[in-house]
């Protein structure tokens, strides 16, 4: 794992580190400097997170649990936030579900669960942020989208429009906010080696990867190294953008 | 009273009005108080009383004198 000072003393907020490609990130900037709030639904789901970690930075990640639905428990974590730091350098919006249905099958259960979580969330998150960072003239938001967002999938219409919707509020937002100082950039993730995969088999497996340009299934590392770019200052310059990291997978 | 006095300083710095204007003073009477100037507005008021407001609190707050009763719910007495 990449390891520097990018992002030392940066205050950042990471939904969904119980797991996968958030467990990755905050891993990963707690390594490079960050102080992470992290975040994650169920108590006690970010021990493993915490356990993997050396012990003179495990005081670096403050554990905070509560649904990302719940408006008032956002709001209670950002004024938690302002009052242990007064700043919010970072928000990353990773927490997310991914349901599959084919048209005819799509219920309106189905899609209201879905934006929910991927995107209703993600405005609260968001909006409350954004009160934090304009106060003190700058900010990175990173939310977590998905290639299925920017090219459409079989199977997947419902998902892909909650992670297209993340693509439009992501450009809309970095327009809104560059003068403040604040960036919001998304990032597209293809195929990712997480729990997500573990039920595919190994047939199914090899045809995914032979659309895979590189050959490989993406690491979560190959996502968080992108998201510690966004959030250190090499970026401060970069706004509005959607990066797929995707090892050039044809879909 | 020094609460009355700090909600109409961020009112006269955010719309450059004088304390005349207050009475009947509404979203969009004023040109500064558009949609940008009433995002300061409601920035200045979370700085100034160490509050953070809901939004749809935020979106309420349509006069200088629902303001105040907004504020109640935050412990502000004006």
């Amino acid at each position: 794992m990449l390891t520097s000072n990018l992002l030392a003393e940066k205050v950042v907020l990471i939904t969904g580190c119980n797991r996968g490609i958030g467990k990755e990130i905050a891993k990963t900037f707690v390594m490079n400097g960050a102080i992470v709030y992290a975040n994650a639904r169920k108590d006690g789901s970010l021990e493993e997170l915490t356990g993997e970690l050396p012990d003179s930075l495990k005081t670096n990640i403050i554990p905070v649990y509560f649904d990302v639905n719940d408006v008032d428990l956002v709001k209670q974590v950002i004024v938690r936030i302002n009052k242990d730091h007064k700043r919010l350098d970072c928000l990353v919006n990773n927490a997310g579900i991914m349901k599959d249905a084919l048209i005819g099958m799509v219920t309106r259960k189905l899609m209201l669960e879905l934006f929910e979580t991927n995107v209703f969330a993600v405005m609260d998150l968001m909006q409350y942020a954004v009160k934090l960072m304009s106060k003190q003239g700058a900010g990175s938001i990173i939310n977590i989208s998905s290639i299925v967002g920017t090219r459409g999938n079989a199977g997947q219409i419902a998902y892909s429009a909650t992670k297209g919707a993340i693509v439009s509020m992501t450009k809309t937002a970095s327009k809104e906010l560059a003068k403040m100082n604040i960036r919001v950039n998304a990032i597209a993730p293809g195929v990712i080696q997480t729990d997500l995969l573990a039920d595919i088999d190994k047939h199914k497996m090899d045809q995914i990867i032979c659309k895979i340009g590189m050959g490989r299934i993406g690491k979560t590392s190959d996502v968080a190294n992108l998201a510690l770019f966004l959030a250190s200052d090499l970026s401060e310059y970069i706004t509005g953008q959607i990066i797929s990291v995707e090892g050039s997978i044809l879909m | 009273m020094a609460n009355l006095k700090k909600y109409n300083e961020v009112f006269k710095s955010c719309f450059q009005i004088d304390e005349t204007q207050f009475e009947g003073l509404t979203y969009q009477s004023v040109e500064s108080w558009d949609s940008v100037g009433h995002m300061g507005l409601i920035a200045a008021l979370e700085d100034a009383f160490d509050i953070m407001m809901d939004t749809d609190d935020i979106i309420d707050f349509s006069s200088y004198k629902k303001g105040i009763e907004i504020l109640k719910k935050y412990d502000v007495n004006i």
